[in-house]
């Protein structure tokens, strides 16, 4: 009897496996933080003192107070609050919210039901159109502006500082979704009014989503609150989670510099490696100017649920935006507003861990996966 | 898309009801039946049919000259 084949996880982009650090932390902080912070007994204020501790964490990696950070209970919530609070708080001024034609799904969700949306175009690599971005940040009626650090499915980086110079010429406060990047790349410190992230991205609880929202700025909460976290997230906070989540981004911050520069690499590495060894293959992204871990391919018909099985009885787990593979109709809007090739996608994001020998390792078993397949379809 | 005629008397594919890739698998097998210069009609209604005829055409070096879902022209350049 042979051993079953070990799994090597390429699919962070749907969450960083928890770091060890954060899981610790997160046990830590059960035994000894579990009360309502908000209580005056011993556990309470243990409570407090770590919420304030993961509050300093997250305010010094953003650039913000923190008194300015909140906690919340995923990136989509984040992502919701952000939109509908600024459209709230801003409804005197119009309800149009301006974003990219790729930021996150649950970013497009809330500008459509915010009122009106402008997706701004982006090119074949993903950056936006900075001119474009301009006359729609710039149209009068505009509530809010949100733009990405990184992508999330193909790695390019948007030109985020221009895109803020813009809004801020424009007086329209701008949303940065840094989820794909925080703990990862050095971010700007300032130019944005509210900033999301999500601890399951850099390895710590998926439960905790992060919000941030500078002082001056018109945000009002888009549903009732109570006295937690100022009042701009209601419920008595899951503190040993957020502890566990900002235990996970100090030690990004600490340690991940390294991670980041052999990800990098290892992505090069790919790219270069399955042009090279696969005929009629899209790779997608900014190969240069991207976040170290991501990268996305589509190879020409073959099916993205078939290639996605394969992969995985050959031991990698891979995500794709290929429809039907991502339980939708639909393929993915980021590959499709980019012009690249929607069927036969991979997505592949690095965990922490990911070695040489595994990204050389799916370089070999990737061709001939692709050729069976391609024979079995009639395309050879 | 002023090129495009109708109806199309050329080489017509009809790929309504497939799921991509097999629309875009059709018109790889099937557009060296034309001469180049020449038009191929591909009806096809999966969402994914747009975006992914038009980056086929791109890596193929061929040409999208309709667009009008669920009908595509694209013209053989090689």
């Amino acid at each position: 009897m042979t051993d079953p084949v070990p799994e090597v996880f390429l699919d962070s982009s749907s969450g960083e496996p928890m770091l060890s650090a954060a899981r610790q932390a997160w046990l830590v902080a059960q035994e000894a933080g579990w009360g309502d912070p908000a209580r005056l007994h011993r556990s309470g204020r243990l409570a407090a003192q770590a919420l304030d501790q993961a509050r300093e964490v997250v305010a010094a990696a953003v650039g913000a107070r923190p008194d300015e950070v909140i906690f919340t209970a995923s990136a989509a919530h984040s992502q919701h609050a952000a939109v509908a609070g600024l459209a709230l708080g801003r409804r005197r001024i119009g309800s149009r919210i301006v974003t990219t034609a790729i930021d996150h799904s649950s970013i497009l969700a809330a500008a459509a039901a915010a009122g009106s949306h402008t997706a701004v175009e982006v090119d074949h690599e993903g950056h936006v159109d900075l001119g474009r971005w301009s006359a729609a940040v710039g149209t009068s009626g505009t509530a809010a502006a949100c733009i990405q650090v990184a992508n999330h499915e193909v790695g390019t980086l948007q030109p985020y500082a221009e895109a803020s110079e813009i809004c801020l010429h424009a007086e329209v406060p701008l949303i940065l979704d840094a989820t794909s990047a925080l703990g990862r790349i050095e971010l700007a410190k300032s130019g944005w009014s509210v900033l999301t992230a999500w601890a399951g991205a850099f390895g710590g609880p998926a439960s905790v989503g992060i919000l941030v929202i500078k002082k001056s700025t018109r945000w009002r909460a888009p549903y009732p609150v109570d006295d937690y976290q100022s009042g701009r997230w209601p419920g008595a906070p899951d503190v040993p989670a957020i502890y566990a989540a900002a235990v996970a981004l100090d030690y990004w911050l600490q340690y991940g510099r390294a991670v980041g520069e052999r990800q990098h690499d290892l992505i090069d590495q790919l790219r270069a490696g399955i042009l090279e060894r696969v005929p009629d293959v899209d790779v997608t992204g900014d190969p240069v100017r991207r976040v170290p871990h991501l990268l996305t391919f589509s190879v020409l018909y073959v099916d993205g649920e078939t290639l996605t099985l394969e992969l995985d009885k050959a031991g990698f787990a891979v995500a794709s935006g290929s429809a039907c593979s991502a339980s939708s109709e639909h393929p993915s809007h980021v590959l499709a507003a980019m012009g690249a090739l929607t069927h036969g996608n991979v997505r592949i994001g690095l965990t922490w861990t990911t070695t040489a020998t595994e990204i050389d390792r799916f370089l070999d078993v990737l061709p001939p996966i692709v050729t069976e397949i391609r024979t079995t379809v009639g395309a050879s | 898309m002023n090129e495009a005629v109708s109806p199309f008397k050329g080489l017509s594919l009809d790929c309504r009801g497939m799921k991509c890739p097999r629309p875009i698998i059709e018109i790889a097998r099937h557009i060296a039946e034309v001469r180049i210069g020449a038009a191929v009609e591909l009806l096809a209604d999966d969402p994914a049919a747009g975006p992914d005829l038009a980056a086929w055409c791109r890596m193929r070096g061929q040409t999208l000259i309709g667009a009008d879902p669920p009908r595509f022209l694209v013209r053989r350049e090689s």
